[in-house]
């Protein structure tokens, strides 16, 4: 599903603001989430202990650049990611805005030309915008993430029209919504619009009970993928009762 | 039977205490060379409630008897509640605060710190948790030991070794790792505030807890990084704006210390008393050192008391 690996669940993890470790190790565990991601940009190679305990949970790395602004940057981070942990898988991440942390579309491109040329197999955090999509793929993406909405907002789905839009033009791609989940509904509704994959944090880190509401989000997001390939029925204007109203037995 | 205190800051101080309260004969050593204790760059926030909102249960429950503990061996513990507040259009982390934690009341934050006045249109009020200054509880804790006889030095154990080393002691606590804080301390003239409060935000929140003298403690940053080195820009610009956010006041403060600290830290990230290959480990204080050591230090001395009765 993503540059040759498959996997069985279709929910990506974040590893931040978590009560601790522990309780992190927690809710990767109740999830059945098999990728989780992995800052590097402000922990540094010194943060070291906190990743040796992530590699405890078994699931695959995927390193983000998270908190890089530049081209530069980023590319830099992905570079370093890559020596740490092993893997040329990234999540690529430019941000342009600091209120919205909203991806700098031009600088994402630029990065996941020099990465995608560099052998990296790039996860780029995008916007559901087409042609920006469209470069990516031309850089050398096999896999895009728009985002939901703005990263921790939980807002759900700001643009499910674009997002659909998106899947449409997009058939073959693995597309990965990220950002923005702040329920399991949410998430489902994602699925049972056909999109492949949830990556979200803040809203099981941040939960009351993070390992439950992990559990939760794995459940919502395999119903949602169950019933996108179940077929959902679709909507109807009128009222369409499942008895039929002619033929009916006469009683009297 | 003596037993040898490893360390100086808040836990091999509480546990030399504890021991000391007991009747036991205690040294204390403070290893050469050894990094600035964590808890120098500590908020001494007594704050169990509060703590709750990421905490486990187990530090709620245990950590409401560090008040009294403290308020028995040192001078300056001040009980006057924390007070939390958030930006209005950050009332959502407010109302999850509130859910995540017990032992709390809605108040008008005015009402408790005039200075807050108008900026706040609510906020929580913890009425039961205290503050303390760090240094000065800790040079306090000190004094007491040495007027009891208690001696300082550095040099080879005589006794039981009760390992208070922090991040040092990872050379035998493999699953210790530092998660590093960073803090400031202000002098603000133009600020009044009485208790610590804390300022909710998705991104930047912040503390700020009062020292004597207009002198405000500001921190601090959670980042699972063993990196020593002093405090970065980005940590000092997010602490100031969110001080800044809480009262504009701030803006004009002198800077008095900006301090980086490694907090010892264990993966539940819940302090922990151990006892391996014949010594004692009270470690992994995380940000619960002044909260938690008494907790550890008691729960310590009662085992080693007990250990050694039924020896004799």
């Amino acid at each position: 599903m993503f540059y040759g690996v498959d996997l069985t669940s279709r929910l990506m993890l974040g590893t931040a603001q978590y009560p601790s470790p522990a309780v992190l190790l927690e809710a990767i565990e109740a999830s059945g989430a098999e990728i989780i991601t992995v800052s590097l940009r402000r922990e540094g190679v010194a943060g070291a202990a906190f990743r040796n305990i992530l590699s405890e949970s078994r699931c695959r790395l995927l390193p983000n650049t998270a908190g890089c602004h530049t081209a530069r940057e980023a590319v830099t981070t992905a570079r370093m990611a890559r020596e740490v942990f092993g893997t040329s898988w990234i999540k690529l991440e430019v941000i342009g805005h600091a209120d919205t942390l909203q991806p700098d579309p031009f600088a994402l491109v630029e990065a996941a030309r020099v990465l995608c040329a560099e052998g990296f197999e790039v996860f780029p955090y995008t916007t559901e915008d087409l042609i920006v999509g469209e470069k990516l793929l031309e850089a050398g993406c096999r896999v895009l993430m728009p985002w939901g909405a703005p990263i921790g907002s939980g807002q759900g789905l700001r643009n499910p029209e674009g997002l659909r839009t998106m899947r449409a033009h997009f058939s073959g791609i693995p597309l990965v919504v990220d950002a923005g989940i702040g329920a399991p509904s949410q998430a489902a509704q994602a699925m049972e619009m056909g999109l492949d994959a949830i990556l979200l944090n803040t809203a099981v880190a941040k939960a009351v009970d993070p390992a439950a509401m992990a559990r939760a989000f794995g459940r919502a997001i395999q119903a949602g993928r169950e019933a996108f390939e179940a077929g959902l029925m679709p909507r109807r204007d009128m009222a369409c009762a499942s008895t039929p109203v002619f033929g009916l037995a006469e009683l009297a | 039977m003596i037993y040898s205190v490893l360390g100086e800051g808040v836990a091999a101080l509480c546990c030399a205490t504890a021991l000391s309260d007991r009747g036991l004969d205690v040294e204390v050593i403070v290893p050469e060379g050894s990094r600035e204790a964590a808890s120098r760059f500590a908020g001494g926030m007594l704050a169990p409630f509060c703590e709750g909102e990421s905490a486990p249960d187990l530090i709620v429950a245990q950590g409401q008897a560090a008040v009294d503990w403290w308020a028995a061996h040192v001078p300056g513990v001040t009980k006057r509640g924390t007070l939390v507040v958030a930006p209005p259009r950050d009332g959502a982390e407010l109302d999850r605060f509130a859910r995540a934690t017990q032992e709390h009341d809605w108040v008008v934050p005015g009402d408790l710190e005039p200075d807050l006045e108008g900026r706040f249109a609510r906020g929580l009020f913890f009425p039961t948790e205290a503050h303390l200054d760090p240094r000065k509880a800790l040079a306090s804790l000190r004094d007491s030991l040495l007027a009891k006889g208690v001696t300082f030095r550095s040099g080879t154990p005589r006794g039981h070794v009760v390992d208070c080393r922090g991040l040092a002691s990872r050379d035998s606590l493999a699953d210790l790792r530092g998660v590093r804080g960073e803090m400031l301390i202000v002098h603000a003239s133009d600020v009044t505030l009485t208790r610590p409060v804390r300022l909710l935000h998705p991104r930047f929140p912040c503390y700020v807890v009062p020292r004597d003298g207009d002198r405000y403690m500001i921190g601090a940053t959670m980042v699972e990084s063993a990196r020593p080195g002093p405090v970065t820009a980005r940590a000092a610009m997010e602490l100031l704006s969110a001080a800044y956010t809480l009262h504009p006041g701030f803006a004009e403060a002198e800077i008095l210390e900006l301090g980086a600290g490694l907090r010892p830290s264990f993966p539940d990230n819940i302090p922990a008393v151990r006892h391996v290959a014949g010594r004692s480990y009270v470690n992994g204080m995380y940000r619960h050192g002044f909260l938690m050591a008494p907790v550890c230090a008691e729960q310590l001395a009662a085992e080693l008391a007990e250990v050694y009765a039924h020896a004799d």
